[in-house]
């Protein structure tokens, strides 16, 4: 217990373990009707022939996943070969999403340690201050944070006048721009987790540890770290997941020129063609990917507790 | 607490009956583009007829179909497909069929929309406003001849990487077929092949693919070269930039939204009156005015807004190529073009 | 004691926490400045005026955005509290209960909404209703919100409750209090934190959702995106910088009066 209480981090116990399963009532009662079945709904479609224009014919079919892997060239009468092109978009997407995250966090987390450090009495306000801008329409702040990127914007003038650069960085329709994107979309969903999670550390401990003549990094790697991972991991799930699926604000910074998942599987539900098996499947790739990474990292972390323990 | 009480009370009555709603009398319930109806129109129509009009908005031709695909078509009354669209709808069996003389102003029609290639013979719609596709380019960037296809497609140095096109595989790619010269639902291999390889080529002069700020990126000098609607096209040079609207020798895209009878409306009859009172010269005159295109009916000169008949956008001058509209493929067809459009965009 | 390092004070968090600030805002000082806009367009500026705000109130989409604005905000308050409610609950049993079978499955269940792009839960939420003879409008909109909103309220919750010791809960409950009273009167208040941001995530979520609020919503009824999205369809006009400065100045309101009540709650 005296480990647990001094690292403050993963204080999991079983107080509650009698009203565990009413407790995740609710959540599993909405959960299945209003998720789980559609998704399971999905499944099911992903494995049905495709109606051409969208909508399904009630045949099986394997068709929607042969397309996701193998490339028949362009009349689909080629012998099969890999198919590269799902699997660039998917890595694609990985790295952007990947990308944004560690952006998010490299800004989100001093921000949320710094706002967790001023006096209790402050705290919400800078809290509230993180979220205001969200309150404005995500495609108005995207167009407006395009116009700031612009070669001409107010970002490049100031730069120049600063005399930082020569010539206008070009910063609109670039990769970089889509991680901008991704990362003003969902940077509060890093800093509040965090925020959460270092809000309620006992600096004290710290204090006490450096006090002791624990180095700085020791102090920081034996003691604050395990106390702000699970909010570090929180607003990492919150940014990279989401992003992934994401295509609205990447698509108006980056020029859309190359798809993301989310246009990809846009595009099969309202776009010319539409193919709903396909789509179907392309989601059902995207989810089992994410929830195997997810459930490995939760039976680590769950090993990792019980080794401590 | 109101909506709460409403929220449970709709929860209980689903839940229990698994019934619709009940339409109440009196309604019309319109599948709408946003903002493409003047809001005075509207109130007109309801004062004329008693009828109150519920609207519901979409954001693409595509969208209309998925969300009446997924089980939408039987809540609405009338809806406002494109060209292409309404052929489609009508191959889905989503449209019904106006009998002969249930609509009182079908003659108000104007010839040449009468017995349109994508509803012969007027059967499930009536038109509501055309007007076509092209680009514009900003003059102060290049001075030379814009009316040709290769200003998008093989563009002069001073244009490219700064060409914005629509973010729309029909638009797109209607347009390559007429740069090329070839059918839009072409089925011969090398003509197939040579659009892919034109696209491939083309795409390295793209500075992006963008509809929802295809107006924005023309205004602002984002973007030198911006495929883009003729009203949409005639707000930007009003709003100040030097852009002008091209009319490509080699042909552009036309298009046209018609007002369809929906299958299984639940409130048919209002749904002709609403019909009949948009075939009426003044009401749709209205609309024009509000939106800038061009309508499809007889004897709206007077009403229209004098500015309208001399701007550039919808003037084609006489050497213009011939509009085209977006046609709709078979489904093997279909397969090839989302194939080159899905190697444009991996 | 040269060697002494403050860990309240890390040089260099500073600057990151203004930069991120300067990031988040810069684009809203844009909004703000062309919602002043005496021009058709956001990207010309033609001198000072009001006129957009006037046509907010007035012009012909006026009571269209009024109830747009309404369904939107009663949406988001209704669906963040019943989803910050259900996800407090949820993280309870997954952090306060012990290792159980469905612990997994149920974590697995909570982060879904995340992981299926919108488009394809939009999609099948609808087809959903359909079968079941559920009439989309105001009720079907609040359902799919208040699903989709869980894990974004879980996640800041649970992090935080895994950061607090539960010495707290067993001192009260040799003290004699019933589980109960350990839940609602120690470890609830300790929660404020995390709840106050789970809350906030799942209202901005609420609020600014488009894909999905577009599939379920009806004919008849529009919440703010959906509206905004629409209008944006016949290029953007300043009057969307007008509403989205209003709302800004409203959400500035509301936190500076929060913060002036919490403060006078404070001195007596």
């Amino acid at each position: 217990m005296a480990g647990g209480a001094a690292s403050g981090g993963s204080a999991r116990t079983d107080t509650y373990r009698e009203a565990r399963h009413w407790l995740l009532l609710p959540s599993w009662v909405v959960l299945i009707f209003l998720i789980l079945i559609p998704v399971l709904m999905m499944l099911v479609y992903s494995f049905l022939t495709k109606e051409f224009r969208g909508g399904v014919i009630w045949e099986f079919s394997l068709d929607a996943y042969d397309q996701f892997f193998f490339n028949r060239g362009l009349f689909g009468d080629e012998p099969p070969s890999i198919e590269w092109t799902y699997i660039t978009i998917f890595w694609r997407s990985i790295w952007q999403a990947g990308a944004a995250t560690i952006l998010s966090l490299v800004i989100g987390f001093p921000t949320a340690y710094f706002i967790a450090t001023r006096p209790e009495k402050v705290r919400p306000m800078w809290v509230f201050l993180i979220t205001i801008p969200y309150w404005v329409n995500l495609l108005i702040r995207t167009v407006s944070m395009k116009f700031v990127l612009r070669d001409q914007g107010p970002l490049n003038d100031f730069l120049l006048w600063t005399g930082l650069i020569d010539s206008p960085l070009h910063i609109v329709n670039t990769n970089f721009a889509v991680q901008l994107g991704l990362f003003y979309s969902y940077l509060p969903f890093m800093v509040l987790p965090i925020y959460a999670s270092v809000e309620r550390y006992n600096f004290a401990l710290s204090e006490a540890a450096s006090d002791l003549y624990a180095g700085k990094w020791v102090t920081l790697r034996r003691i604050l770290l395990p106390a702000v991972k699970p909010g570090v991991i929180a607003g990492c799930i919150l940014v990279f997941v989401p992003s992934l699926g994401s295509f609205l604000a990447p698509d108006l910074l980056g020029g859309a020129k190359n798809f993301m998942i989310g246009s990809l599987i846009e595009e099969q539900f309202k776009g010319n063609a539409g193919n709903w098996p396909f789509g179907a499947a392309a989601s059902m790739i995207l989810l089992s990917m994410v929830l195997i990474i997810l459930i490995v990292f939760a039976r680590q972390q769950a090993r990792a507790e019980k080794g401590g323990a | 607490m109101k909506h709460l009480t409403q929220f449970t009370a709709a929860a209980a009555m689903a839940l229990a009956l698994g019934a619709q709603a009940a339409q109440a009398e009196g309604k019309v319930v319109v599948y709408h583009w946003f903002e493409y109806m003047p809001a005075e129109l509207l109130e007109k129509f309801t004062e004329e007829t008693g009828i109150e009009v519920v609207m519901d908005t979409f954001d693409s031709n595509e969208a209309l179909l998925a969300s009446l695909k997924a089980g939408a078509i039987g809540t609405y009354d009338v809806a406002v497909p494109g060209d292409y669209m309404v052929k489609i709808m009508a191959g889905e069996g989503m449209l019904d069929t106006i009998a002969d003389g249930e609509l009182a102003n079908k003659g108000n029609i104007q010839e040449e929309w009468a017995d349109p290639s994508f509803d012969p013979g007027r059967q499930h719609s009536i038109p509501y406003q055309w007007g076509s596709t092209s680009f514009m380019v900003n003059r102060d960037v290049y001075q030379g001849d814009i009316n040709t296809t290769d200003i998008l497609f093989n563009p002069p140095a001073e244009l490219s990487g700064k060409i914005n096109m629509l973010d729309s595989q029909g638009e797109v790619i209607a347009m390559a077929s007429l740069h090329m010269g070839i059918p839009q639902c072409s089925t011969d291999r090398e003509q197939l092949k040579a659009l892919n390889a034109m696209l491939q080529e083309a795409k390295q002069h793209w500075a992006s693919f963008n509809s929802d700020t295809a107006k924005e990126v023309l205004v602002s000098g984002d973007a030198a070269v911006g495929q883009i609607y003729d009203g949409f096209g005639a707000k930007a040079r009003q709003e100040g930039a030097n852009v002008e609207y091209a009319f490509p020798k080699e042909g552009y895209v036309v298009w046209m939204d018609n007002v369809v009878l929906l299958k299984d409306a639940p409130n048919r009859d209002n749904a002709l009156k609403f019909m009949d009172f948009l075939l009426e010269p003044e009401n749709i005159a209205a609309v024009t005015n509000y939106a800038r295109y061009s309508s499809g009916v007889v004897g709206t000169k007077e009403f229209l807004d004098p500015e309208l008949s001399t701007q550039p956008e919808s003037n084609p001058p006489a050497e213009a190529g011939k509009g085209a509209f977006i046609e709709v493929c078979d489904e093997e067809t279909q397969k090839v073009y989302d194939q080159i459009w899905t190697n444009l965009k991996k | 004691m040269g060697r002494r390092f403050d860990i309240k004070h890390v040089p260099g968090f500073l600057p990151v926490t203004i930069l991120c600030l300067v990031v988040l805002y810069a684009p809203l000082l844009v909004v703000t400045i062309y919602s002043l806009n005496d021009s058709n367009s956001i990207t010309n500026w033609e001198g000072v005026s009001l006129r957009w705000y006037a046509d907010v109130f007035t012009g012909p989409e006026a009571e269209k955005f009024k109830l747009a604005a309404w369904n939107s905000f009663t949406i988001a308050i209704i669906a963040a509290t019943v989803s910050t409610s259900i996800a407090t609950l949820a993280a309870t049993a997954m952090v306060r209960g012990g290792r159980f079978r469905l612990r997994t499955v149920s974590f697995g269940l909570i982060s879904m909404p995340l992981m299926v792009p919108e488009i394809v839960t939009a999609v099948a939420t609808l087809i959903f209703f359909n079968s079941i003879g559920f009439t989309r409008g105001y009720s079907s909109i609040l359902l799919a919100h208040i699903a989709f909103c869980i894990p974004f309220a879980y996640m800041p919750i649970a992090a935080r409750m895994q950061g607090i010791e539960d010495s707290y809960e067993q001192a009260a409950l040799d003290l004699y209090a019933t589980k109960r009273q350990a839940f609602t009167r120690i470890l609830l208040p300790m929660m404020v934190p995390g709840i106050i941001s789970g809350y906030l995530l799942a209202f901005i979520i609420s609020l600014d959702d488009f894909i999905i609020t577009n599939f379920v919503k009806g004919a008849g009824i529009e919440t703010l995106p959906t509206a905004i999205f629409g209008s944006v369809k016949q290029g953007i006009k300043p009057n969307i910088m007008a509403i989205s400065t209003m709302l800004l100045a409203l959400s500035i309101l509301m936190v500076t009066i929060s913060y002036f009540v919490s403060k006078s709650d404070k001195k007596t």
